[in-house]
């Protein structure tokens, strides 16, 4: 295995495109050293991305949103009061990956490429409608979250491309966003079913939302049919009832030790409507 | 192959190490510098046995390559105790009999530390989603907390 320390995302693009072997982008380890480990998949050459400048800086732009480089950590984004007041939902997803340890190293990026479908990052990055700059031999793009995993361990990135930054949009005024899973332990566990909403309020009506939903398809979804349930409503029970319909029937879940499918389905709605009745509040204020 | 040089600093000390690319930190810590505090439970982030601090943030050794190491700073338990006397997290847990076979308390010690270092009076819910990384297979766990938790309050009555 050799192992590339590239100073900037055109290197690290290029020593990809070039690379003889199995190529493995590497950001805080923690999947790919598990991958190693278990002899899941051992890389010929491992890009370690963490010593280009600015992929550890989070930084509000101009337009009010926020730049996180692929390279912060989950708990360098919980340690950060303004991120953490804007988007509690999507830090606090973040957050619920893995123990304090894990929580050192573990980044957003890897958890969108690393694809997993109960990848908990994923739903509350598609709910808040986060998109990623993709760099690669023909130049940069940027691509909403919900377009980079296209089944389990797979993703739209071609040969490469890699990701140099994520990009949050501003949160504007009256908005919250929450996430919840649900997993049988407290602690250490993967999910069974996540969802992640985030929402805009005028007065008491729900002006925009938008619904992530993860671990029950094999990628996570972002969810039309279930926002427009809410979308117009002051998030009554009727409102509620329609969300959770539309979430349960947007999943295509498998069975597994975890959970069953009718399990699954039904956990989704009951959780989208706690994820809701959260971010509506948050939106509140 | 060709190994690859790396300088950093662990408990203070700079040191040198040629190590494989494929080699982790625990690895390179147990084998290369006889430092064999840490313990390999699972080699999978699972049970925290092999955590060390970098650059003062609390990380799974046996989840970062060796060669990852370059220029950082790297605190083990063997750098907690200051020459013999011990840091009052390990004289607690002695009082409390906080360990059985030992082999997480080396992990949950550099733990605990790096959480009191943070947060000087943790309730008692933050101690175990803190240590909830850091598995143990013989206490069942309640000494080792009120361990920790008697040494906070011991650390904040001594400030
Ligand atoms: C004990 C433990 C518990 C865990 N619990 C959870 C959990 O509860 N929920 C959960 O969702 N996950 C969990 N995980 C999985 C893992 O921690 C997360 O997926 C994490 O976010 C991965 O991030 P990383 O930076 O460590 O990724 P890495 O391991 O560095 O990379 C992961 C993948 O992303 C690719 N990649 C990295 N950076 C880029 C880039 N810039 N561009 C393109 N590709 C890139 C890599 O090539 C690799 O394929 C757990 C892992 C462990 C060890
Ligand atoms: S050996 Fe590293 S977490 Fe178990
Ligand atoms: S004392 Fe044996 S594992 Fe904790």
């Amino acid at each position: 295995m050799k192992y590339h320390k590239p100073q900037d995302f055109d290197e690290a693009s290029r020593l990809a495109a070039g690379a003889k072997g199995a190529t493995r982008f590497l950001a805080g380890g923690t999947d790919v050293l598990v991958q190693m480990r278990a002899d899941v998949f051992t890389p010929d050459e491992i890009i370690d991305l963490k010593h280009i400048p600015g992929v550890k800086d989070i930084t509000r732009r101009a337009d009010g949103g926020w730049t996180i480089g692929i390279a912060v950590s989950g708990a360098e984004m919980s340690e950060h009061a303004d991120l953490h007041a804007e988007w509690p939902g999507l830090v606090e997803a973040m957050d619920l990956i893995g123990s304090t340890q894990v929580q050192g190293r573990a980044t957003l990026v890897g958890n969108l490429c690393n694809a997993s479908p109960a990848a908990d990052s994923v739903p509350a990055m598609i709910a808040a409608g986060v998109t990623v700059t993709v760099t690669g031999p023909n130049g940069s793009r940027e691509v909403a979250v919900e377009d980079i995993p296209t089944g389990p361990g797979k993703t739209a990135l071609a040969r490469g491309e890699l990701i140099s930054a994520v990009n949050i949009p501003a949160r504007g005024d009256h908005g919250g966003d929450a996430y919840e899973r649900f997993i049988p332990r407290t602690e250490m566990d993967i999910a069974v079913v996540g969802v992640g909403i985030n929402l805009r309020l005028d007065g008491d009506t729900v002006t925009e939302a938008r619904v992530g939903l993860g671990a029950v398809a094999p990628t996570a979804l972002l969810v039309q049919e279930a926002a427009d349930a809410i979308i117009g409503t002051t998030l009554d029970d009727a409102a509620l009832d329609k969300l959770a319909a539309a979430t349960s029937a947007a999943c295509k879940p498998i069975n597994d030790k975890r959970g069953t499918v009718e399990f699954r389905t039904h956990v989704a709605g009951v959780l989208a409507r706690r994820v809701a009745l959260t971010a509506y509040k948050r939106a509140k204020g | 192959m060709s190994k690859i040089h790396v300088t950093t600093t662990v408990n203070g000390d700079e040191v040198e190490f040629l190590c494989d690319s494929r080699e982790t930190l625990l690895d390179v810590l147990r084998d290369r510098l006889n430092l064999t505090g840490a313990k390999e439970g699972c080699g999978t982030g699972d049970c925290g046995a092999c955590s060390v601090e970098v650059d003062g943030r609390l990380v799974c050794s046996c989840l970062m390559l060796g060669a990852e190491a370059e220029g950082k700073s790297i605190a083990t338990v063997e750098g907690i105790a200051e020459g013999e006397e011990l840091h009052p997290l390990q004289k607690k847990f002695i009082e409390y009999a906080a360990l059985q076979c030992g082999i997480c308390t080396p992990g949950i010690l550099v733990a605990a530390k790096n959480l009191l270092e943070r947060n000087p009076d943790p309730t008692e819910t933050e101690v175990r989603y803190w240590l909830a990384g850091n598995l143990c297979r013989c206490t069942g766990y309640d000494k080792i907390i009120r361990a920790v938790m008697d040494t906070a309050k011991d650390m904040r009555e001594a400030s």
